[in-house]
């Protein structure tokens, strides 16, 4: 969804609609992030570039790149940055928006787990790592989830044995006790946010 | 010299007792050095020590002191003895720190030291003390030349320093620059907006001055003299001339902005709506906090583009190479006129790498803050298309090529060139580079010279056999040592302030003039006494000449690196005392040696060369004599002492004021004494000079490119002779050097001059 | 009575049967040696960690933390929150932080928190990390008082990692060259590789999941140059910083040919040691690769 609003200022739009997104226009360009990142190369466009892309308002090429989806979230470029930008979050503003677009690029696998991860700690308000991993696994259809997990075999009967997987996890595992409450904080949460973001 | 009565006294305090045979020394100085009185001390720059040898001068009658103890640089107030001629030994830096404490260097050691004492006793049976000028006068006014915030604050501050001012101005009013903005980048806390320039204030306060009297529509057109007593004729445009009487000078002239019409392809002169920074500020004063119109229509501006760097920083040689500094702290100001006015209006500056002096980098974030977009990029073209232009540029960080189209305004940040006069050294610039093959500037020059040529103006209009204006450094920006001495000329008080000393913004320039004020006003006091300014400030030595034995060759008043000497009417050289700096190239320069100064003479430094005993050629024991500059290298040495950097003790350092200062005859009477080597030690001369006297050992090294021949008819190596660049921080690297030269020179044969 | 008590918020990962239950076991028999006492935040929840952010919005994500802050005010007044896990410790800080600076974002998180019957009063101070309390509250020289069993002959590769240092670190520390953990390694008699070059190398994260690839080279780095210290084991204050460096050994191995196998514990483990706890306190058995020098010195 394209809002007319923004249309030819999407710097503006990114200082509206994303996570600390209000900090791109500080940028100075010196490209300390870029040279700080540990996944530095695999960025198809650095932090840096995003950045002057979005003063160019090239904003299809932003959010259909799968760049934002590198972030560790190691922090080294946070800290490192001399204008103190959060980087980090801008990233994750950035990616969590080209999702809501539907801009993200298709079968990203960090965007995946990500959304696995979530779906896992709304349910229950804790995570459950075995359902997670299997969840993972078998993101692209069950015959592939089986060879998945075959191939990590050994780390997950390694961590069995040191009892750091429990297979009775499947049956449900950790959670909280007021779920209900937790669900409905987060249901609000959401529709507050997406209401002053534009995001529908 | 009937009542010369000479003392020396050897200290026996850190170390030097334990190191030394110090009565040994003692009988040298006695027998050798023919001291009057010698004495031992075991602490002599204490209490002690001190009184002994005031009591000598005060009750003995002592009136030359040879101190053999540490370097002529420590203990300055101990041994500040300003009523007799005084030499220092330096046994500590110069023997005891720079030699291990051994047995078997215990010879060489004592050697040293005993030659040292020979020197010192020889140097100072040479010297005078150094009376003040007694010709000395001053005039307690100060000469500002140039109207604009620089000139105008070097006036006021002047004025609130007690002194009294001359400000002349070439046009019809004062305020310069700073008069044409709009408002200007700020200056205070919290730098985020564009600020008041405070010129109309500034204007009010020099002019119900009553010490400063101004002139409008007026130049300096002609000036004479030196420091303390220069003589200036104000001419007005009326066809007036008044004469004011000054002792010293603020030269603060301003600049020029580059030429935008050499920019067709940026599209200035294309559209009206393509202007430069003067332009805008001019179409920002008539809007006066309305909305800025487009220039071409009166439309409305939405987006306004700033060009940096536009013909500045250029490398095909067509435009200014440097960068002016200030520009893009103006195109920020500039985008926050519209920014402030209206958020809405589209403002990108396009910029390489943008430069934010001072406080700048707050400006900088509040203009980001304020959504000025910055874009690093390269302008290459602007198109003019009806009421808008197309600026087209490649993104540096995208690597596209790229376009803004629309905009409405294109304001090109062209930079500084400054007021600087004539380029006196520009026929001695384009034979060197004659010389070198490359004929332009030559060609240049000697069109200038043709009939009915423009002629560049001169702005000062100095009656100086050197020249009518301060020499020019780089880019046409007048000299000054802009590392250690900032406002310095090479025409002593007589200082350049301001953006014509080197491109800079509001701030520097009300900085760089209060500076500028006070070193007029140090230059008038110092011609009062009769001193000289810096670096050897205070010294109250100046070149005597024997004008009976001069040859009229003029190297003295060519070589002057502050145009010092004129000529009277006989063609003899014409000292002006007040603008010698006392560094001694003339006296380097004589060929018949007629120039001395009262303790820094031919023969105060000939003499310390002569008395060092050099042993015969089976000795195996080579000498090298060591020329060090005092103001670098010399320390440099000390400071190696102290950090206990061993060297060769083949090596007798003798400070001099400046390599400029070496007499040849220095050298020749070195080799001719039996001496294996001479080294010389100076500063960095030619691009980025650190030579304190500017040319000085530039000079050194054009004279000492000529020994070869001298060592040749002598039968000697040239390798015997060197000269090399020294920095002060050079304090590993210099013991370095002094050890590779000693190996080279006793691999030689010894020198066939010994015993001679 | 406990010298000092905290509200104590273990996280996910921290869980019987979860993949740092050997962090959390570790922490209390610590704890205990230490006269700490750790009063859990009743129903904590997820804080949604650094990936959250593919499914989740920023307030969504900060309401998350605002309700296990508003349980601890509720639950554990006037006690600092103390986290064991890096992301858990980070996310908490962080939430306290953007709240702070934003009314918006205070007026929103309370909207949503209402309907879990809770309120963000704000009156807790920012969270801190277990580390912090042992190195300021009780402080090296205390700490190091009461070692029983001196760590000595092991040689210790500090691996400090991301979220323990950045972007807040642990208070006092630099972010390129944290000391601290070499400072507890010492305190507790062990040789720590002071010059260990990838302290803080980023080990890939949660995208030790997605990116396999790309985060087993990270971990390479990271193991390689332990070894190439001379390291007996890694030792490391953050729980996914241990999975990633454990678990993937293999991985590793199979994808550039190395013959990695070397143990890596938690300082929490040292120091249950160190203070005479045994191997099970310790949870030295909760390693798949076991740390056999530590597990020697537990069972002296």
């Amino acid at each position: 969804m394209s809002i007319e609003k923004y249309r030819k200022n999407f710097l503006k739009e990114v200082e509206e609609r994303v996570e600390e997104g209000q900090w791109v226009k500080m940028c100075m360009q010196c490209g300390v992030c870029a040279g700080s990142c540990p996944f530095g190369p695999h960025w198809e466009h650095t932090p840096q570039k995003i950045f002057m892309m979005i003063r160019a308002g090239k904003r299809e090429e932003v959010l259909t790149s799968d760049s934002m989806w590198m972030c560790t979230s190691c922090y080294n470029c946070v800290v490192r940055c001399p204008r103190k930008l959060p980087i980090t979050h801008i990233m994750h503003g950035l990616a969590y928006l080209s999702k809501r677009e539907g801009l993200m690029p298709k079968n990203q696998p960090t965007a995946q787990f990500g959304q696995l991860f979530w779906d896992n700690l709304t349910k229950n308000g804790r995570v459950n790592e075995l359902k997670l991993s299997l969840g993972m696994y078998f993101k692209d259809g069950f015959s592939q989830g089986i060879k998945n997990a075959m191939a990590m075999q050994s780390v997950g009967m390694g961590m069995m044995k040191a009892k750091r997987l429990n297979p009775m996890e499947i049956l449900g595992g950790h959670g909280i006790k007021d779920k209900s409450g937790f669900s409905a904080m987060l249901k609000k949460a959401k529709e507050l946010e997406d209401a002053r973001r534009k995001l529908a | 010299m009937a009542d010369m009565k000479v003392a020396a006294y050897i200290c026996q305090g850190c170390g030097l007792g334990e190191r030394l045979d110090t009565a040994s020394l003692a009988k040298i100085a006695q027998k050798e050095g023919k001291a009057q009185v010698v004495r031992e001390h075991p602490f002599l720059c204490n209490a002690e020590g001190v009184a002994m040898i005031r009591n000598d001068i005060d009750n003995e009658a002592v009136t030359h002191v040879m101190i053999a103890a540490c370097s002529r640089r420590a203990k300055t107030e101990a041994f500040g003895f300003t009523d007799v001629a005084m030499s220092r030994a330096n046994l500590r830096e110069g023997v005891i720190w720079i030699r291990p404490d051994d047995e078997a260097s215990r010879e060489t050691t004592q050697e040293m030291a005993e030659d040292y004492v020979r020197m010192g006793c020889a140097e100072v049976k040479k010297m005078k003390l150094p009376e003040a000028d007694p010709a000395a006068v001053t005039e307690r006014r100060v000469l500002v030349v140039g109207g604009g915030i620089s000139g105008m604050t070097a006036a006021l501050e002047a004025s609130r320093a007690g002194y009294r001012v001359v400000l002349v101005e070439k046009t019809g009013a004062l305020g310069g620059w700073g008069a044409r903005l709009y408002k200007r980048s700020p200056s205070r806390s919290p730098y985020a907006d564009p600020q008041d320039t405070g010129v109309d204030a500034m204007i009010a306060a020099v002019t119900s001055d009553g010490n400063i009297k101004v002139y409008t529509n007026a130049i300096t057109s002609k000036i004479e003299g030196a420091p303390g007593r220069f003589i200036a004729e104000v001419s007005t445009e009326s066809g007036a001339t008044t004469t004011e009487t000054v002792g010293s000078i603020v030269q603060a002239t301003g600049f020029s902005l580059y030429d935008a019409n050499n920019l067709p392809e940026l599209g200035y002169g294309k559209s009206a709506n393509v202007v430069d920074q003067a332009g805008l500020e001019a179409l920002a004063r008539a809007a006066n906090g309305g909305a800025i119109k487009r220039p071409s229509d009166g439309g409305d501006v939405k987006t306004v583009v700033f060009v940096q760097c536009a013909g500045q920083r250029d490398e095909t040689g067509k435009h200014l190479p440097y960068c002016s500094g200030s520009c893009c702290l103006t195109s920020v100001k500039q985008a926050m006129y519209f920014k402030d006015q209206n958020p809405d209006v589209d403002t990108v500056v396009i910029y390489t790498d943008l430069r934010m002096p001072g406080n700048g980098e707050d400006f900088y974030r509040s203009g980001q803050n304020k959504g000025v977009t910055f874009t690093k990029g390269k302008v290459s073209s602007v198109e003019a298309t009806g009421n808008t232009c197309k600026v087209n540029f490649q993104d540096l960080i995208l690597n596209d090529q790229t376009a803004i189209e629309n905009a409405d305004l294109v304001v090109l940040a062209t930079g500084q060139v400054a007021n600087s006069g004539v380029d006196v050294d520009a026929k001695l610039k384009a034979e060197i580079a004659a010389a070198a093959g490359d004929n332009t500037l030559l060609d240049a020059w000697n069109a200038s010279q043709a009939e009915g040529a423009v002629k560049p103006i001169s702005v000062l209009n100095l009656a100086y056999r050197q020249g009518p204006d301060l020499p020019q450094l780089k880019y046409g920006f007048t000299d000054s040592h802009f590392i250690c001495f900032p406002y310095e000329t090479r025409r002593t008080g007589i200082y350049a302030a301001g953006p014509v000393r080197r491109p800079m913004d509001i701030i520097q320039a009300t900085e760089d003039a209060t500076g500028a004020a006070l070193k007029a006003i140090q230059a008038i006091e110092n011609a009062a006494l009769g001193r000289a300014a810096h670096p050897r400030s205070g010294d109250l030595s100046f070149p005597k000449v024997r004008i009976e034995g001069c040859t009229q060759c003029k190297r003295c008043t060519v070589e002057c690196p502050f145009g010092a000497i004129d000529e009277d009417e006989k063609r003899y050289p014409l000292f002006n005392q007040s603008r010698c700096r006392r560094c001694g190239t003339c006296m380097g320069a004589c060929p018949v040696r007629v120039i001395s100064f009262e303790n820094y003479s031919v023969d105060t430094v000939g003499s310390q060369i002569k008395a060092v005993d050099v042993p015969d050629e089976f000795s195996e024991k080579p000498r090298i004599l060591i020329l060090a500059c005092e103001n670098d290298a010399y320390p440099a040495l000390d400071m190696a002492a102290m950090n206990k950097e061993v060297y060769s003790a083949w090596v007798r350092v003798i400070p001099v004021r400046c390599l400029g200062s070496v007499n040849t005859i220095w050298i020749t009477d070195a080799l001719n004494s039996g001496y294996d080597g001479v080294m010389m030690l100076g500063c960095k001369h030619g691009e980025d000079y650190q030579c304190h006297f500017v040319k000085g050992s530039e000079l050194a090294s054009y004279r000492m490119s000529k020994v070869g021949d001298t060592l040749q008819g002598m039968g000697l190596e040239p390798e015997r002779v060197q000269v090399f660049e020294a920095a002060i921080t050079d304090i590993e690297r210099l013991p370095r050097l002094i050890n590779e030269y000693s190996d080279q020179i006793a691999a030689l044969p010894p020198s066939p001059f010994k015993g001679f | 009575m406990a010298n000092k008590q905290y509200s104590y918020y273990p996280g996910c990962s921290s869980q019987n049967g979860a993949s740092s239950s050997n962090l959390m076991k570790s922490v209390e028999s610590m704890v205990k040696l230490l006269d700490v006492q750790l009063n859990e935040i009743p129903d904590w929840n997820c804080c949604g960690a650094s990936i959250g952010y593919a499914g989740g919005g920023e307030l969504p994500r900060i309401a998350l933390s605002a309700r296990n802050i508003a349980l601890s005010e509720q639950h554990n007044p006037g006690q600092e929150i103390v986290a064991t896990c890096a992301a858990c410790w980070l996310a908490t800080r962080e939430a306290k932080e953007r709240l702070d600076h934003s009314a918006t974002l205070l007026a929103e998180t309370n909207e949503a928190l209402k309907e879990a019957g809770l309120v963000f009063k704000n009156e807790a101070p920012p969270a801190r990390h277990m580390v912090e309390v042992l190195i300021d509250d009780i402080g090296y020289e205390t700490l190091k008082s009461g070692v029983k069993k001196p760590l000595e002959g092991i040689k210790f590769a500090g691996y400090v990692g991301c979220q323990t240092n950045r972007p807040f670190g642990i208070d006092g520390e630099s972010f390129e060259n944290p000391m601290y953990l070499d400072k507890l390694i010492e305190s507790m008699g062990g040789e720590a590789i002071t010059n260990y070059d990838q302290k803080v190398t980023c080990c890939g994260g949660a995208l030790a999941f997605s990116e396999p690839e790309k985060s087993q080279k990270q971990i390479k780095d990271i193991i390689e140059s332990a070894y190439d210290h001379g390291a007996d084991m890694i030792v490391t204050p953050c729980p996914l910083c241990q999975a990633n460096t454990e678990i993937y050994q293999n991985e590793v191995n199979k994808r550039y040919g190395t013959k990695f196998n070397i143990p890596v514990t938690y300082y929490s483990q040292l120091i249950t040691v160190a203070y005479g706890g045994s191997g099970k306190d310790a949870a030295l058995d909760g390693h798949i690769i076991s740390p056999t020098k530590l597990v020697d010195i537990a069972s002296k």
